[in-house]
């Protein structure tokens, strides 16, 4: 059991920036996300694009001002989860949060401060109505164990490079039969990923369908049949063991939406006070927040954090006082 | 009004939307959308990941060619027609007086 004075759900620039201004008022953070990384959005999606609205900054690379933040945040040494999403939350004797992740690791604390941003990466699934008939019966929107493909018949969707890396990966001598199906001509990943498919298509070790979609799903206990629009040719019918429809990944707000959370439009409502939501003890800054005027901006998310830690303090330390100190007078000691 | 255009939008319900849109103020159409408060999410902010301002252009009017990753996004979304578009990679301009939209189905 981990234990710390706040878990911070997400690890983006707003769960960064609360590790500062709660270690400045002596708490400790441990920050959970369910990406292999810190940074959020910011590493995942869009590193290399310009800032130009943090203070101070005329302008800065998203990848390093979440470099400048862990900076920031190092004397206080936060504990890190990383690769691991937060499921659910329970209350202990003593009134204390306890979080549990999909990998079973259980974080203690007094605080919860949710600073998950868009929410969590999840695969983004066709539109076909019985698609959740068939999920891991045959329809895998991530491939986590290859050797189940073994001697199988395989059919995957997708124009980008997991779909493309996948299918030469499993046409190499693991899957009985592999079909690559793409809505467009033109594929989009990586050159040396297109071609080395496109080399596997020509020497007839990959069946390529493109200008076509898969636009239904059919069997009975298992997937056995899938259901094939093409552009120009109408309908055909394909029999398959496994479909792996491969789209990318889009947020959601995952598990969070069914902790008893105030949810309005994909947002936890929160009192402009403290950023507090309806339960007590549990916070929500950053993206991820609503209340009137929100604007969803990384400066306003830096504001959040640090109005926050102030009435978390007071949670953890109802009968201490505490005076605002400036970091100019007093210098940073970390822990 | 002089850098004010009219866009029609239809909505997923069918319904007429006559949308005034500010061309100096360097907004897109998926921003127009939601300031008029129309259900479109702009979920990634306007990057161009994440398809959920996607719009059939109705109307033959000439829209700026598509950036590469508008190309790829629009790959890996879905409800995908020929005249499919980002909403938010089109930017308000005066030559896009009279466009006519319709709001594509979304998933996310």
């Amino acid at each position: 059991m981990i234990e710390t004075d706040i878990i911070i759900i997400g690890a983006g620039p707003c769960g960064l920036f609360t590790v500062f201004e709660a270690g400045l008022l002596k708490l400790r953070c441990h920050l959970i996300d369910a990406l292999p990384q810190v940074g959020g959005q910011l590493t995942e999606i869009y590193p290399k694009k310009p800032i130009y609205d943090i203070p101070g900054f005329p302008e800065v690379l998203a990848g390093d001002l979440i470099h400048n933040l862990m900076e920031q945040a190092a004397p206080f040494k936060p504990g890190f989860t990383l690769g691991e999403r937060c499921e659910s939350f329970q209350v202990d004797e003593d009134g204390k949060f306890i979080v549990t992740t999909n990998k079973g690791t259980l974080h203690k604390a007094p605080v919860i401060a949710i600073a998950g941003g868009l929410g969590c990466f999840e695969p983004r699934k066709p539109p076909i109505a019985n698609i959740a008939d068939f999920e891991d019966k045959g329809i895998e929107y991530i491939v986590r164990d290859p050797n189940i493909y073994k001697d199988k018949r395989v059919v995957i969707s997708g124009g980008g490079d997991s779909a493309l890396d996948w299918a030469h990966y499993l046409a190499n001598g693991v899957a009985k039969e592999v079909t690559l199906i793409h809505r467009s001509k033109s594929f989009r990943g990586h050159p040396d990923s297109v071609q080395k498919a496109m080399d596997m298509a020509t020497a007839g070790k990959i069946k390529l369908f493109t200008d076509a979609e898969v636009v239904g799903v059919n069997g009975t206990d298992r997937l056995s049949t899938l259901t094939i629009k093409h552009l120009t040719e109408g309908e055909s019918t394909m029999e398959t063991d496994h479909w792996l429809p491969l789209f990318g990944l889009s947020p959601k707000l995952g598990p969070l939406a069914n902790w008893g959370l105030n949810i309005d439009k994909n947002s936890i409502e929160v009192n402009t006070f403290d950023y507090s939501t309806n339960i007590p003890g549990i916070y929500a800054i950053g993206d991820i927040n609503t209340y009137p005027g929100k604007l969803k901006l990384i400066l306003c998310g830096f504001h959040e954090a640090t109005l926050m830690v102030q009435s978390a303090f007071k949670r953890i330390y109802p009968d201490k006082n505490y005076v605002l100190k400036y970091t100019t007078v007093n210098g940073v000691t970390g822990f | 009004m002089e850098n004010t255009i009219h866009i029609t939008l239809i909505d997923r319900e069918g319904k007429e939307h006559i949308l005034e849109a500010p061309t100096d103020m360097n907004m897109n159409v998926m921003e127009l959308c939601k300031s008029y408060e129309l259900p479109v999410e702009g979920t990634c902010g306007g990057m161009a990941m994440c398809a959920t301002c996607q719009v059939y252009v109705l109307s033959d009017h000439q829209l700026p060619e598509k950036t590469e990753d508008e190309e790829a996004m629009l790959d890996q979304a879905f409800f995908v027609q020929p005249n499919s578009r980002l909403g938010c990679q089109i930017k308000l301009t005066n030559d896009l007086d009279g466009l006519k939209l319709q709001l594509a189905n979304s998933v996310d």
